[in-house]
């Protein structure tokens, strides 16, 4: 009885959406899927935010393999999915080729450049939010050893690791940064056990505080460093609630706003180049009841000085995608 | 004398498992809370009733028909080759050095080029795995397997640390130039009238695959060395009777399969991406077995099935696209087609045998 329910209600919210008009936006979530605990998931996070307050539907899929990147691409742009959102820099070869064809389609790809004139490229000042975390870092720490575990070996985690790594030298200038990544490719991604293995390998080389900019990864880190008694830091997501009282701050990319807003802003958006800094609010770290013991009043008013002074250009942190090298650490 | 008929071992059989794996998967649909009817209704339009739809089907497909000839030869000489994903992969980066350090004056040259590259690449990872099994008689099915690992991880460091351009994030090549440019569907029906959706992938390399079943199926049924192949994988103690080497009819297969899995890169590498991606193959190495085992190792057969998973393929992604059935679910439905049609082949053949020999009885 309740299935024959359900399945009607199925088919009646089907019909309903087939009608409804399809000016809807739409996601595309990369290979690692909706729900990663990190980046694509702070994309749907964003997402449903839109659809929470405006009460309208969007379009997702998350996709199988790499030929529904071009298809998934136009397949929602034919049917009139208008915007249409990608999250993850992989969609920039396929984007390429198909913008072109649907001149009155607004795109955005988020953490890569796509020039194109109906296209919006997202991409995040990482290294600035990171600078804020690796201060916290050094000052948290009592060992003066502070650990950074990547993901997958790319230069936009070097840029993470790099804003870390600067962060903690403006702390304490006799620090020592360890920094590992956990592979090469993208399964490095969702490697929970590797990121694990990482965090032991960096505690026994004295590191107290360790920073995951490691997408899946990252919950291994997190639960490690918890059971060991270390201090950890999160990314993409507030992630102060896994562990609470174990985890010092999270860095936060705020996908989830850059999807907002392009919502938001649908058919009529501006396009071209779109950088989320601290200067507004699209990276930051995050405070919240499970950090405020661990957080102390000196270290975020260290912590905020600084903001202020990277929002206003005083301050300037050296990003690694510039110039592929980095000036407070070596790879 | 055959227990059933030949028209009820190729055509009754894989229809009923079909059927079953149908049966099984709308339940499944029902279960979830959406509308099985309507999910299929959904995959038939989606990958059958546009030439949008057939753009990707007979895309999938194409890569299908390539690894389940692939994995068909080498049946037919008894052995298993499971490692098409691997000598897929091998023959990718064979077709995509081909098409990236050889300057190809016009499109047909690298095709030439590219398909050789491809098959000598992939032949060349299905060789050591033979060599072992037939000096050494390590298990095919273990090294094959393993062997799909070492490719990933080649493909993996060669990606990373040699071709991908300075600067890219993605562990990919860049793209292929202008002139390796396969014709699609669309641009090569165009000229005659014909139109064709200009968003399928399905390229020239389908017509390729056609003609090699052709190919196969006069190799494998109309020459000395098909003959040789199909003795040796009856019985190995009477082709060696007979005077036929097991050493070079292992190789020989081998070989050919490889080949086969890797020029399967011409359609996924250099008509469709045009670029090598790290996942290029994306189980195309795997789907190749049930292809074979539902194809019977026919090629004929093995081109009805290689249609069929392009069609659950494609009518996948639709279901993806257009409803909330999440993408492990649409795994399932693959996944129990697969089941049905390929391991629970006796599970329908032997009920169906007593039928016709009860059938033959009551005649006589």
């Amino acid at each position: 009885m309740t299935l024959m329910k359900s399945l009607m209600g199925a088919a009646a919210s089907l019909a309903l959406t087939a009608g409804a008009a399809l000016a809807e936006p739409a996601l595309i979530f990369d290979l690692g899927g909706k729900f990663d605990k990190s980046f694509n998931e702070a994309a749907f996070g964003g997402a449903q935010r839109w659809a929470e307050e405006t009460g309208e539907t969007f379009r997702e899929i998350e996709l199988q393999s790499e030929a529904q990147r071009e298809q998934a691409l136009r397949r929602f742009a034919e049917v009139g999915a208008n915007p249409i959102v990608m999250a993850g820099f992989a969609f920039a070869d396929a984007l390429g080729q198909v913008a072109a064809d649907y001149p009155d389609t607004k795109f955005v790809i988020i953490d890569m450049v796509v020039d194109a004139p109906n296209v919006r490229s997202v991409v995040f000042n990482e290294h600035e939010g990171s600078y804020l975390v690796g201060m916290m870092a050094a000052q948290a720490s009592k060992s003066g050893t502070v650990g950074f575990i990547g993901g997958m070996d790319i230069p936009l985690i070097r840029k993470f690791a790099c804003g870390y790594a600067q962060g903690v030298m403006a702390s304490n200038p006799d620090a020592k940064v360890i920094a590992n990544m956990t592979g090469t490719t993208p399964a490095a991604w969702n490697d929970p056990v590797k990121g694990s293995e990482l965090t032991k390998a960096q505690i026994s080389q004295g590191a107290d505080v360790i920073y995951a900019a490691a997408g899946g990864t990252g919950v291994g880190v997190l639960q490690t460093a918890a059971d060991e008694g270390i201090l950890s830091i999160g990314v993409d997501s507030n992630q102060n609630h896994l562990h609470p009282g174990k985890v010092l701050t999270s860095m936060m990319k705020r996908v989830d706003n850059a999807v907002f807003s392009a919502f938001t802003d649908g058919v009529d958006m501006e396009t071209g180049f779109n950088v989320m800094g601290l200067a507004n609010g699209g990276v930051g770290y995050a405070l919240d009841d499970n950090n405020a013991s661990l957080v102390s009043a000196d270290m975020q008013a260290s912590v905020d000085a600084a903001s202020a002074k990277i929002a206003s250009g005083e301050l300037v942190v050296h990003d690694y995608m510039s110039d592929d090298s980095c000036p407070a650490l070596n790879f | 004398m055959d227990k059933m008929p030949k028209w009820a071992d190729v055509v009754l059989i894989p229809l009923i498992s079909l059927i079953l794996a149908a049966a099984i998967s709308a339940l499944v649909i029902l279960a979830i809370g959406e509308d099985p009817v309507e999910a299929v209704k959904l995959m038939v339009d989606g990958a059958l009733g546009s030439t949008y739809g057939w753009g990707y089907t007979l895309y999938y497909a194409t890569n299908f028909l390539f690894t389940g000839l692939a994995v068909s030869v080498a049946f037919h000489a008894r052995m298993f080759n499971i490692g098409g994903e691997g000598q897929a992969m091998l023959g990718g980066l064979g077709a995509a050095l081909v098409c990236l350090y050889i300057p190809w004056p016009h499109w047909t040259m690298a095709l030439l080029g590219a398909s050789l590259g491809a098959a000598i690449f992939g032949a060349a990872w299905a060789a050591i795995p033979a060599y072992l099994q037939a000096k050494r008689g390590s298990h095919i099915v273990i090294t094959t397997i393993m062997f799909n690992f070492i490719a990933a991880a080649v493909l993996n460091y060669v990606l990373v640390n040699l071709l991908r351009p300075k600067g890219s994030m993605d562990p990919a090549t860049a793209r292929f130039s202008e002139t390796v440019h396969l014709p699609t569907l669309h641009e090569m029906l165009a000229p005659l009238g014909i139109a064709f959706n200009k968003a399928g992938p399905a390229n020239v390399s389908f017509l390729v695959a056609i003609a090699a079943c052709v190919a196969i199926w006069l190799l494998i049924w109309h020459t000395k060395l098909g003959f040789e192949i199909r003795a040796f994988g009856k019985s190995e103690q009477g082709a060696l009777y007979a005077g036929i080497s097991p050493f070079k009819i292992t190789m020989i297969a081998m070989l050919i399969s490889g080949g086969l899995a890797g020029m399967m890169a011409i359609n996924n590498v250099m008509g469709e991406a045009e670029r090598l991606v790290l996942n290029a193959t994306e189980g195309a190495g795997f789907i190749g077995i049930a292809v074979a085992l539902m194809g019977r190792s026919h090629p004929f057969g093995v081109f009805l099935s290689a249609i069929l998973f392009g069609f659950l393929y494609q009518g996948g992604a639709e279901l993806a696209l257009w409803t909330k059935i999440p993408r492990e679910m649409i795994v399932v439905i693959q996944a129990l087609v697969i089941l049905f049609t390929g391991a629970l082949d006796n599970m329908v053949r032997m009920p169906l045998e007593k039928i016709f020999i009860a059938l033959r009885r009551v005649k006589a």
